[in-house]
């Protein structure tokens, strides 16, 4: 047993899902007056609990609304569980979306700063890994450009460089490995795999289990916010293959 | 002692936003940070050629009409100007506070911070027509040691703006329409606080009087044409009022912020 890196303890999310969005005060006050702000109740992650090693690579797997985004959304601390508890320790570099928090009038130069302030890094750190960011970008001279120029896999790559190059402890990733061209692909697999030597503890998103059985030891089954399945990433692996085919 | 931690580590995101703010405000623009003095300027120069005649032109309620002017519009524009930036950061962030974990009200508060910091640096222009009108006219401001104490009333608007600011954003989160509204409340604002007229020069009913004067930035602003322009101290009673009034605005500010910041994402 290793040291706990990740522990989510019976968390479930419920999302009030208006019928229909109220999004004005006329509306809203109509509706409150008149009773007919109907919720549809709707439980994204139902008593779910797993804890994860400190250097584990857990792969999520799942069909599409199984609530593995939710999951990944809640252990980033972006959302809030409804019950249940998220515990973490360790510097969490969340790859929902590469380049999310990159302003688009802002130069590539002065997103690296931004970005690595949002994940809580002072410019002066940043500027030790400024060069290795920029090389493992590949974007030359684009540095200086304005992002809302960059091509959206221009922008992938910038936003990995950074998340990849402050060290983080925990490596959230949403199917990120699926853009850029093949070669940043690969490059990018093998900046992950370097990672894993130091220990970093990767949650992984993917339809793909080629992918999670190449990055991942452990593997987890998301279905109707339920964790159906966990273990050792080659079983699950043949289980999830078997509930598609099956559902096919 | 856990939130002071947490804005420990995220202070250089802070710092960021506000010089992302500045920085931007002006890229592009070719007389860049000029604009900061000049649009003061213009608008002043203005609103003096439209109200001078009418409202200026009485000695006995505005001794220099174009700092008494300055004075009431650098408040009420740093005011309206910081709380809608602040009132829209929310939404226009969705896309990082959807995906990464932030203190949220790094946002209101670093868009406010920003146009505080302009705020400061357009003070140069009041500078520059006290010089003006304190050497080249008659019609001299009264500069005395109080001027020193221009900082106090500054200080309570910042609060009060910050207040005011998170109370916008969480609103604006939820009801879109928040936006439209608080343009026409700034309106009404503008011409609600002595900002170009005198309150007793309008021979107003005493309750409408008192009802103006309820108003934070008319004590505010005040309290800084005391220290800039009429060169004396300022009325306690100025000063309790809107101090009382901005930190009360700011707990509650806050505290609707804390109470309903979970739910943004659900709503962004």
């Amino acid at each position: 047993m290793g040291k706990p890196a990740i522990i989510v303890d019976n968390v479930s999310i419920l999302f009030n899902m208006n019928k229909e969005k109220v999004d004005n005060l006329k509306e809203y006050f109509i509706k409150l007056i008149t009773k007919k702000l109907h919720y549809n109740e709707f439980w994204a992650l139902k008593d779910v609990s797993f804890t994860v090693e400190k250097g584990e690579r857990v792969g999520v797997l799942g069909f599409n609304g199984a609530g593995k985004s939710t999951l990944l959304k809640t252990i980033a601390g972006v959302l809030k569980p409804t019950k249940g508890s998220v515990k973490s320790y360790g510097v969490i570099a969340p790859m929902l979306e590469l380049g999310a928090g990159f302003d688009m009038n802002y130069s590539g130069r002065e997103n690296i700063f931004l970005y690595g302030a949002t994940m809580g890094y002072s410019r002066k750190f940043i500027q030790s890994k400024y060069d290795e960011i920029v090389e493992f970008s590949e974007l030359g001279d684009f540095i200086d450009s304005p992002v809302k120029n960059y091509s959206s896999g221009m922008r992938a790559r910038l936003g990995f460089a950074i998340a990849t190059a402050v060290e983080p402890e925990i490596l959230i990733l949403d199917e990120v490995l699926s853009v850029g061209d093949a070669k940043f692909r690969m490059k990018s697999e093998a900046k992950i795999r370097s990672m894993f030597d130091k220990g970093i503890t990767v949650l992984f998103v993917s339809h793909n289990t080629n992918q999670v059985l190449n990055i991942c030891n452990k593997a987890i089954i998301l279905d109707h916010g339920q964790i159906i399945a966990q273990g050792d990433a080659a079983e699950v692996c043949k289980k999830y293959n078997e509930m598609v085919n099956a559902k096919k | 002692m856990k939130y002071l931690k947490n804005f420990h580590k995220y202070r250089y995101l802070l710092y960021e936003i506000v010089r992302k703010n500045i920085k931007l405000q002006y890229r592009n623009s070719v007389l860049g940070v000029f604009w900061t003095f000049l649009q003061p300027l213009m608008t002043t120069i203005v609103l003096v050629i439209v109200f001078g005649g009418i409202f200026g032109a009485d000695r006995n309620y505005t001794t220099c009409y174009p700092i008494y002017l300055l004075c009431g519009r650098l408040v009420y524009e740093f005011f309206t100007q910081a709380t809608k930036r602040a009132m829209r950061s929310i939404n226009l962030s969705a896309s990082v506070i959807k995906k990464v974990y932030v203190p949220k009200y790094i946002y209101p508060l670093s868009n406010i911070i920003a146009n505080f910091i302009t705020f400061v640096i357009s003070l140069l222009v009041l500078v520059c027509f006290i010089v003006y009108f304190y050497f080249f006219t008659e019609t001299q401001p009264n500069i005395t040691g109080y001027a020193f104490l221009a900082p106090v009333p500054i200080l309570i608007l910042l609060v009060l703006a910050i207040g005011v600011g998170m109370i916008l954003s969480t609103l604006a989160v939820f009801f879109k329409d928040v936006e439209y509204l608080y343009e026409v409340f700034c309106m009404l604002v503008f011409y609600a606080t002595p900002i170009f007229y005198h309150v007793d020069q309008l021979h107003l009913s005493p309750a409408v009087a008192t009802v103006l004067k309820l108003n934070p930035l008319y004590s505010i602003t005040e309290m800084f044409r005391c220290t800039v322009l009429y060169g004396r101290m300022f009325s306690m009673n100025h000063l309790l009022y809107a101090l009382g009034f901005s930190v009360a605005t700011l707990l509650i500010g806050f505290f609707v912020f804390y109470k309903k910041q979970d739910k943004f994402i659900l709503h962004i």
